[in-house]
């Protein structure tokens, strides 16, 4: 760095540019378009009539720009037997998301709340054996669990969608409260039982209110990963209840004939439309979710 | 402090659930597939023993033979490029560069949106007729092949570029995390003695990021294994077998082909691999002390 450079001030004394400065501009600029490629085609895509998808301008810009194939994909693409649009699949997944993300950080916290400040006899036996599970594949479950819930006679229903996500998102919310809790100081803990607080109540009253970055936190989570799953979806809600994601992969997947590839893309962009929202909404609660929620597969 | 018989039974009332799911889910529903992995159990499931017979037909059976080869050729591509290229974006991230928190945006969003969605979108990228073969072409390389996608010879490559792109951006935040957690007076020292920064990177960076390494390698060979979503959407598995992998070999023999022994099999072999890929780390970490 030369002499004058030290005089600039201090906003624009960041690094000058030089070859191997330019270099790393090159390989971000370039990297970067190859993870917006598909978001940018996505979009285009989906603006376009299918006379100019025909001329295979994929990268083109939209001549005459539309939104046609965003309503036809909202209120009439078909599933293969049913013509209502994707919207059906978004009611769905809204009705499944809401009571599966509140239930599974309820149960989460509450359990990860036992095995941090309670010394229950076992628990960290339990909660080591819940770390462990978490790898497990689900084909491994689903067969068994399918027959246990036709069992207990709920079949596939929304009901069961709700408890299975709640089971497989148990390791990870335990995991989060319970790091969280174990990290907060004790002394809070036994002034509290020493005021003769009990169990329910100190998780309700202390607890729990300051918890809320990790509520935080697990609510992207939970959100971003039942909104995206599609197996457990596909074979536990039940044909009434199908999610966003089973839908539109019969929507593109099982057409006959001349694929309708702007629809296509405008529902898979509408299918996206909620992570993309959390994940730029949340920003770096995203990135702290990834690092808490980690040791899930 | 000593628990009342109150406060331990608000305890165990409010671990029953993980109690429960433990037992029953996790011991119970995987102790139930290995059984049954056992039996000659078709349609419906019975107990009628049959020793290893069903890994004999799984050893014998070309879709499955099929499937553990694509998952290796995914799996051994899948892990090192996703590694390698979310460590060098970490790092070009790291060079105090502006815009950072833009640029980790575009690096990272695809890891928001699902397998589905992401299998999607890159079907139609990499359809030969409109996408970007068509596109090379009418950029005037008339040769360009990029018809990958529909030869079964090359159609795993595809969901290989889906899943570096989807996955990427994971292990680059987890690198970055890395990174900013090396010591300040490593850089001095290694500017003091004149060191070329790639060399301080290669030599001593690099070593010192093990455990940034190790978690990325786990995450991304669990996701490895469970590896279903993707080929469903991009390829339903095709051309013919060609994009077929283990989870979705599973999930067809017990829902479609009604062939539940093989099915279980399959999974029960499934098993073995996470607990080969899982096992030594769980040692090493806990080994470094504590879960966390």
């Amino acid at each position: 760095m030369t002499a004058a450079a030290q005089f600039l001030p201090a906003a624009r004394r960041s690094k000058r540019m030089n070859p191997a400065r330019w270099g790393l501009y090159a390989f971000i600029f370039i990297t970067a378009l190859y993870f917006l490629l598909p978001l940018y085609v996505m979009v285009v895509t989906s603006l376009k009539p299918m006379a100019e998808i025909r001329q295979g301008n994929l990268l083109a810009l939209p001549m005459s720009p539309s939104v046609d194939a965003w309503v036809k994909a909202w209120t009439s693409a078909c599933t293969g037997l049913t013509c209502q649009g994707i919207r059906i699949g978004f009611f769905n997944s809204v009705r499944i998301l809401v009571p599966s993300v509140a239930i599974s950080i309820l149960v989460g916290s509450l359990t990860g709340y036992a095995l941090s400040l309670w010394r229950v006899r076992g628990a960290n036996i339990l909660f080591g054996a819940m770390m462990v599970v978490a790898f497990i594949p689900y084909q491994l479950f689903i067969y068994p669990l399918v027959r246990v819930f036709s069992f207990a006679g709920l079949g596939q229903s929304l009901l069961t969608i709700v408890i299975i996500h709640t089971i497989f998102g148990l390791p990870t919310m335990t995991l989060l409260f319970r790091n969280y809790f174990a990290s907060l100081p004790v002394e809070l803990f036994k002034a509290a039982r020493v005021d003769g607080a009990g169990f329910y109540q100190i998780y309700a009253r202390i607890m729990m209110p300051m918890a809320t970055p990790m509520v935080v936190v697990a609510v992207i989570l939970q959100t971003t990963g039942i909104w995206n799953d599609f197996i457990l979806g596909l074979v536990f809600a039940g044909r009434d209840n199908l999610p966003m994601t089973v839908q539109l992969n019969n929507i593109v997947n099982s057409t006959q004939g001349e694929r309708a590839y702007n629809v296509d893309m405008a529902a898979t962009l509408l299918t996206a439309l909620l992570p993309l929202a959390v994940y730029f909404g949340s920003g770096r609660w995203f990135v702290r979710g990834i690092a808490a929620g980690a040791v899930k597969g | 402090m000593r628990l009342s018989l109150n406060s331990r039974l608000s305890a165990f009332s409010a671990l029953l659930p993980a109690l429960l799911v433990m037992l029953v889910v996790y011991v119970g529903a995987t102790s139930w597939t290995v059984w049954m992995s056992l039996t000659n159990s078709r349609m419906l499931p019975n107990n009628n023993f049959v020793g290893l017979r069903q890994y004999e037909m799984l050893l014998g059976n070309d879709r499955w033979i099929t499937s553990v080869h694509n998952i290796v050729i995914y799996g051994v591509l899948l892990v090192s490029l996703a590694l390698v290229v979310g460590f060098l974006l970490a790092v070009a991230i790291d060079q105090r560069v502006r815009a950072e928190d833009t640029i980790r945006s575009i690096y990272l969003y695809p890891y928001s949106m699902s397998f589905i969605v992401t299998g999607l979108v890159w079907q139609w990228l990499l359809n030969p007729t409109l996408g970007i073969q068509h596109v090379l072409r009418s950029w005037g390389f008339e040769g360009a092949t990029f018809d990958w996608i529909v030869r079964p010879e090359t159609a795993i490559y595809c969901l290989v570029i889906a899943g570096v792109w989807q996955a990427s951006g994971l292990v680059m935040a987890i690198m970055l995390a890395g990174l900013r957690g090396v010591d300040e007076e490593i850089w001095k020292a290694a500017r003091v003695d004149g060191l070329p920064k790639w060399r301080v990177y290669v030599s001593i960076i690099v070593p010192m990021m093990g455990a940034s390494f190790a978690t990325a390698a786990v995450l991304l060979s669990t996701g490895v294994v469970r590896l279903y979503d993707l080929s469903v959407s991009m390829t339903n598995g095709g051309p013919g077998i060609a994009s077929e992998v283990p989870a979705k070999f599973v999930m067809d023999h017990l829902f479609e082909r009604a062939n539940i022994g093989l099915a279980t099999a399959a999974a029960t072999t499934m098993l073995i691999t996470v607990i080969a890929v899982v096992a030594p780390y769980l040692y090493w970490r806990a080994r470094k002390g504590g879960m966390r």
